[in-house]
């Protein structure tokens, strides 16, 4: 903890010295960056060691204006030297860029002030010896399952921790340690001639709070399992449940439909709709910063603006778009302090877990892999491969694979019809399952 | 002219005052445990990229990255380390935590001796400096001119130009120490058209090994602006997209994504030595339709995948993957090779010196056959005609691959009718080229826009293909 707070003071010291720098050579205002991390990734395949990385990253950026004209620089250099050609490399590109007045520091009034400490940094000096045996232990786990898991991918063991620090001419400076560890495993399963793969991971902040490596091998080999005998189904339209984990992806579009930068831009299938029903009257969508020890928390955002609790979406109606100063004065709004994302992202789970949903659909598909990037964010336009379950009478039947679902974003969200309990709690943008009103599939 | 590895050992080496026997000493180090290959590869790598939005030119930003990756294996297991500091006890202390892979009891005694390509598929050019600020930034305003003149309905141009000098130099444990000086270019235009409420985009672009004066020369870049509109254009007034399964026409060049999804994937070394690729032990089956030739070509000249080295000082090569609808071959890096008993075929690469190297395709793509594109798709009676696309995935292991179209248009009794939405596509990679009935004579490359990912890591590749007729494939659109 004492090297690490040595450590914190020598990046906030480069932090000034770049700010400093950007001064002397004329900048008007100017932000920098500085982030260093240290770490491991042990990767076992077989029972046996497959890789061994030491990992250590670390760069800084530096952003200057010129009244409004903006030049930026990154290097992996910690050097003086280094720092003062960043600062001039970012000069130099400030007197080719245009005037625009949207452009500059956030309002120094939003500035964080006092940072809480949140919970981040929880270090974890396995031993390489230590995480082969983990790894192992995991990748045993899912080899296990059944003797139709053949074959393995391997299970890989990460743990990483660094500094980030943020400062700017306003004044502000900031900076927090933080950790974060993985563990994961892909097995294969063969049945006749058609092979399956399937993985499982888990992620955290803390080793504490990470799933043990026997049951995360224990869930990649049922994944896999699961999979055996998959087959196609007839093109049809049909109701369809994302399971939690492919609720994400389905959060994650709407979150990049009210940013910002889209929305200037005029390329979103939301434009225009603050204050509009989006979802219907039962969800509520909102973010929280703050967490202790959350996945995504930090407690001012990548421009120094302090971070607050707040609904994206209240009974349906959108609430509030996600912007940095940028789109915001763009859109002569207020920064919603989410330059650099959105920070711990929660929808009101429902009171069903994935059976009560199964049964509610009764018959459909649920959703459990997706492929390719097919959503258009202009229209909301949304067509993308699929593999998953077939389900009727409430079960599920037998695996699927080889087909499309194709749908409109702004309908399908319109058309929740519910939201599990069934949390993933392994992501910073947490749901249960959703279950949807009849998409298209496109399949045999 | 200085070689490509003088260039390198200069513009890495030489500020440190690294000399060839601190690199001697380095591997003798790492060799003193039972290693069977290992290798060092520095890199310094400069980015500039320039945005233009709004009719402003918005954004600026220059990246410099630079370090060195130190690599050990014994096996099949790799001890990996790298440092951002190009200094002798950084390349030592790497050295060490990388052996450690292996026991001790190895012994090493080499002398470094410089090699060069024997080919040069591009020149070593520093291609920031081919245009000065100034034209880089009247190139962009005219792209933006050139966007807005082609239609009214245009209300949004994303014009960007961004370039990348890469300069590498690798060191094996023979003591070969190759370099190659890897320039890249990449221009882009992305529109927004409106009609009354309604809105889309179109996007164009292209990128080589080359000089920014590239997209000036043909008038390539303003190209991208006309086409970028005509996209879009088009996009307005598509229909919904039909979903099922039906013959499917591919136009020629980037539709070739369906090659690098498909079929190359699931060809590189180290999936079919560890056996999960849906391709594993398949060489010698056919798996394409007699007339099908697929090839994965490190060679051609300035094209944005090509190499004249790979990262692991292979040169870059022309390998056949399926020949008249055989598989022939696989695409191999150093250590999946050795641990198949064969050699690597130039597809060594690695996103920078902080990523291990993997078998990666350069550019993939089909030879042309000999039916007329027009007797192609007069030969459907109801169909699909895709021209552009998105990215696409694989799924190595089942072989499904999807790949989004982003204009394409019915086919109906034989002739082009309506333009559809977007809409993904989806097969097995296994047997979708034994549906391939029609392979045309149009053999054309992509403009120099594709990114592969794999494991977290980013390389630029192309794709290429004449117009290809499937007979059956998957059809993701809305319009059961």
């Amino acid at each position: 903890m004492q090297d690490m707070k040595e450590k914190q003071g020598r990046l906030e010291q480069l932090v000034e010295d770049l700010l400093s720098e950007a001064k002397k050579q004329g900048a008007t205002s100017a932000e920098a960056g500085v982030s260093s991390d240290a770490g491991l990734s042990v990767n076992v395949r077989l029972g046996e060691v497959e890789t061994i990385e030491h990992t250590r990253d670390r760069g800084l950026g530096i952003s200057v204006w010129f009244g409004h004209r903006k030049g930026s620089s990154s290097t992996s250099d910690f050097s003086g030297d280094a720092v003062r050609d960043a600062v001039r490399a970012a000069c130099n590109i400030a007197r080719y860029t245009s005037e625009d007045s949207c452009n500059g520091l956030a309002d120094r009034e939003l500035m964080a002030a006092n940072p809480p400490d949140l919970d981040l940094y929880h270090p974890w000096n396995v031993e390489v010896e230590e995480a082969i045996a983990l790894g192992i232990e995991c990748e045993d786990a899912a080899r296990s399952v059944d003797p139709r898991i053949t074959n393995s991918e391997g299970a890989s063991l990460n743990t990483h921790s660094g500094l980030q620090i943020y400062g700017n001419s306003h004044g502000f400076i900031g900076g927090y340690p933080s950790s974060r560890h993985s563990i994961s495993c892909a097995v294969v399963g063969q049945e006749d001639d058609a092979m399956q793969r399937d993985y499982w991971y888990s992620t955290a902040r803390s080793r504490d709070t990470l799933e043990p490596p026997d049951l995360v091998g224990k869930k990649a080999g049922e994944r896999t399992l699961a999979r055996l005998g998959a087959r196609r189904i007839p093109t049809q339209e049909a109701p369809v449940i994302f399971q939690a984990e492919m609720a994400i992806g389905l959060m994650r579009s709407f979150i990049g439909a009210i940013n910002g930068s889209a929305l200037y831009r005029h390329s979103s299938f939301l434009m225009d709709h603050l204050g509009k029903q989006v979802f219907p009257k039962f969800v509520r969508i909102h973010e929280q910063p703050l967490l202790p020890g959350g996945l995504a928390s930090a407690a001012f955002d990548s421009e120094g603006v302090a971070t607050r609790t707040k609904d994206f979406i209240t009974g349906g109606i959108l609430q509030s778009y996600v912007l940095d100063s940028y789109s915001a004065r763009k859109l002569n709004m207020q920064t919603t302090a989410n330059a650099g994302g959105v920070r711990n992202l929660y929808i009101e789970p429902g009171d069903m877990d994935l059976e009560a949903l199964l049964r509610t659909m009764d018959k459909g598909l649920l959703v459990t892999e997706m492929m390719g990037s097919g959503l258009n964010m202009v229209t909301g336009d949304y067509s993308r491969g699929a593999a998953g379950f077939w389900v009727e009478d409430g079960e599920i039947q037998y695996p699927v694979e080889e087909i499309t679902i194709a749908g409109n974003l702004r309908q399908m969200f319109a058309g929740l019809q519910a939201v599990g309990k069934d949390l993933d709690r392994r992501s910073s943008i947490r749901t249960g399952s959703w279950l949807l009103e009849p998409m298209t599939i496109a399949g045999a | 002219m200085p070689t490509t590895t003088n260039i390198a050992c200069n513009t890495l080496l030489a500020p440190a005052e690294l000399k060839e026997s601190d690199l001697d000493r380095v591997m003798d180090q790492i060799l003193s445990h039972s290693i069977d290959s290992a290798d060092i590869y520095f890199q310094s790598s400069r980015l500039e990229s320039w945005v233009l939005e709004d009719g402003i030119i918005r954004e600026g930003a220059y990246n410099i990255e630079q370090g060195v990756g130190i690599r050990a294996i014994n096996g099949e297991k790799t001890g990996f380390a790298y440092s951002d500091e190009i200094l002798l006890p950084n390349l030592l202390e790497a050295g060490k935590s990388a052996r450690a892979i292996a026991r001790s009891g190895g012994s090493g005694n080499i002398h470094i001796k410089g090699a060069t390509a024997p080919n040069q598929f591009y020149d070593p050019i520093n291609p920031l400096d081919t245009l000065s600020e100034e034209q880089k930034i009247d190139l962009l305003r005219r792209l933006d001119a050139e966007a807005r003149k082609q239609d009214p309905r245009v209300t949004q141009v994303i014009a960007s130009l961004v370039a990348v000098h890469d300069v590498v130099l690798v060191v094996d444990n023979e003591g070969t120490m190759t370099g190659d000086v890897r320039p890249l270019v990449r221009c882009n235009v992305h529109v927004i058209v409106e009609q009354g409420e309604q809105r889309e985009q179109g996007s164009s672009g292209g990128g080589a090994r080359q000089a920014f004066q590239f997209f000036i020369d043909q008038d390539r870049a303003l190209e991208y602006a006309r086409e970028a509109v005509r996209l879009a254009l088009v996009n307005l007034e598509a229909v919904d997209a039909p979903a099922g399964t039906m013959p499917v026409v591919l136009g020629p060049g980037w539709p070739g994504v369906l090659l690098h999804e498909a079929i190359g994937h699931g060809l590189e070394g180290d999936f079919n030595r560890k056996g999960t690729s849906a391709f594993s032990g398949r060489l010698g089956d056919k798996v394409a339709t007699e007339g099908c030739t697929v090839v994965d070509d490190g060679t051609l000249p300035g094209r944005r995948g090509s190499l004249s080295v790979d990262d692991e000082g292979t040169p870059g090569q022309y390998t056949v993957l399926i020949e008249d609808g055989i598989l022939k071959g696989y695409i191999q890096d150093r250590l999946n090779a050795r641990l198949m008993g064969t050699e690597s075929t130039g597809n060594g690469r690695r996103e920078s010196y902080a990523h291990l190297p993997l078998p990666r395709m350069t550019n993939t793509y089909m030879l042309p056959g000999n039916r007329e594109p027009g007797e192609i798709i007069a030969s459907v009676d109801r169909g699909l005609y895709a021209v552009n696309f998105g990215g696409g995935q694989v799924d190595i292991t089942s072989g499904k691959f999807v790949f989004s179209a982003n204009e394409a248009y019915l086919i109906e009794g034989g002739k082009i009718t309506r333009p559809v939405k977007g809409a993904t596509l989806i097969g097995n990679g296994p047997d979708v080229l034994t549906r391939v009935s029609m392979v045309g004579n149009d053999l054309e490359l992509d403009a120099g826009v594709g990114t592969c990912g794999k494991e977290g890591q980013s390389v630029p590749v192309g794709v290429g293909q004449p117009t290809l007729k499937v007979d059956e494939l998957t059809v993701g659109g809305t319009s059961a």
